[in-house]
């Protein structure tokens, strides 16, 4: 018996089964809780960077807010975390976009992922 | 003391009831067999002998194995004495994770930390080594420094902090609390790091009177 693995399958939350990849326009549904109320904040932003795997994996989103960078780290099974939800798919060609740290305005934008039907 | 012995099985984290993600390492505790209950009349004083964790037969003295044999079981690994032990247990009975702990309780943790061999001062005790890098220095970098002054004291002082062997002594770390046990597979979590590598043997020790 893998004891750790089972220690994480027993006490984190596996209810953020959403696979998306660094590039990627997220939208994270945040709890936050303000005294005895308990309010949902949204956090949208492109994912910059995805450590570890599994159970234990955590990911970087970074934004530009009132023209200063903003980067948040999130555990994947935080029970705070209500929601993921992909915006838009990105095409990138790197696993960690740390250049996106150097670059503002118009330069910083990850392009869009476009399907290409076959034939 | 009440306790049970364990092996450690490594580290992760977990969210505690505030929603903080905490470290802990996982442990393997028990079930341990109880081997000898000592007592005042004839030991000269009153303790538990518990031992846990496998071993191969061929490599335990005979002697031992019938030391075993006694509480009915068959040769294990490590033994330990629970001195002054509030358990009433009887030869031969099973020490589990529920006789000694409950989540919430604060622990000692007991083991045998990673030996790192001979190490310098840098490493064996914080220091900051000599002077620079560059300007032309060379080979200070890490060096203690002057470990006394001249003709008064004549002599280094004893107890001056200096180079060697480093890890593998025994360590106690005191006050941890336990985030959670699975009685079924007999594993608890302990909040933070604890002395040792992967696989080796810690003695948990309940502080619960």
């Amino acid at each position: 018996m893998d004891a750790i693995k089972f220690v994480n399958e027993q006490t984190l939350a596996s209810n953020n089964n959403i696979d998306f990849a660094p590039g990627d326009n997220v939208e994270i549904s945040y709890r936050i809780i303000e005294g005895a109320k308990e309010r949902i904040q949204i956090f949208r932003g492109d994912v910059i960077q995805i450590k570890g795997h599994g159970l234990t994996k955590s990911f970087t989103v970074r934004k530009i807010s009132n023209g200063v960078g903003v980067e948040r780290i999130f555990p994947i099974s935080s029970p705070s975390i209500a929601g993921i939800r992909i915006v838009k798919k990105g095409r990138v060609r790197r696993a960690r976009l740390y250049y996106l740290r150097n670059l503002v305005g118009k330069a910083a934008r990850i392009k869009e992922k476009t399907s290409f039907a076959k034939g | 003391m009440n306790g049970i012995i364990g092996k450690k099985l490594g580290m992760t984290s977990v969210y505690d009831a505030n929603g903080n993600y905490v470290a802990c390492t996982v442990i393997e505790a028990g079930p341990c067999v109880v081997t000898q209950v000592k007592n005042a009349e004839t030991d000269g004083y009153k303790a538990l002998q518990i031992a846990f964790g496998d071993i191969k037969a061929s490599s335990v003295s005979k002697q031992l194995t019938g030391h075993f044999a006694k509480a009915g079981t068959e040769p294990l690994k490590t033994v330990v004495e629970l001195r002054d032990s509030s358990l009433t247990k009887t030869l031969g009975e099973t020490v589990e994770i529920a006789d000694v702990l409950n989540e919430g309780d604060k622990v000692n943790v007991f083991g045998l930390t990673k030996g790192k061999g001979f190490q310098g001062v840098v490493k064996r005790h914080g220091f900051g080594g000599v002077g620079q890098a560059t300007h032309g220095q060379h080979n200070r970098l890490r060096a203690p420094g002057s470990v006394g002054a001249s003709s008064y004291p004549s002599k280094v002082f004893k107890g001056m902090r200096m180079g060697g062997q480093t890890g593998n002594t025994n360590v106690k770390i005191k006050n941890l609390k336990v985030l959670k046990i699975f009685s079924e597979q007999n594993l608890v979590l302990v909040k933070g790091a604890i002395p040792g590598h992967k696989g080796s043997v810690v003695i948990i020790e309940s502080l619960n009177k």
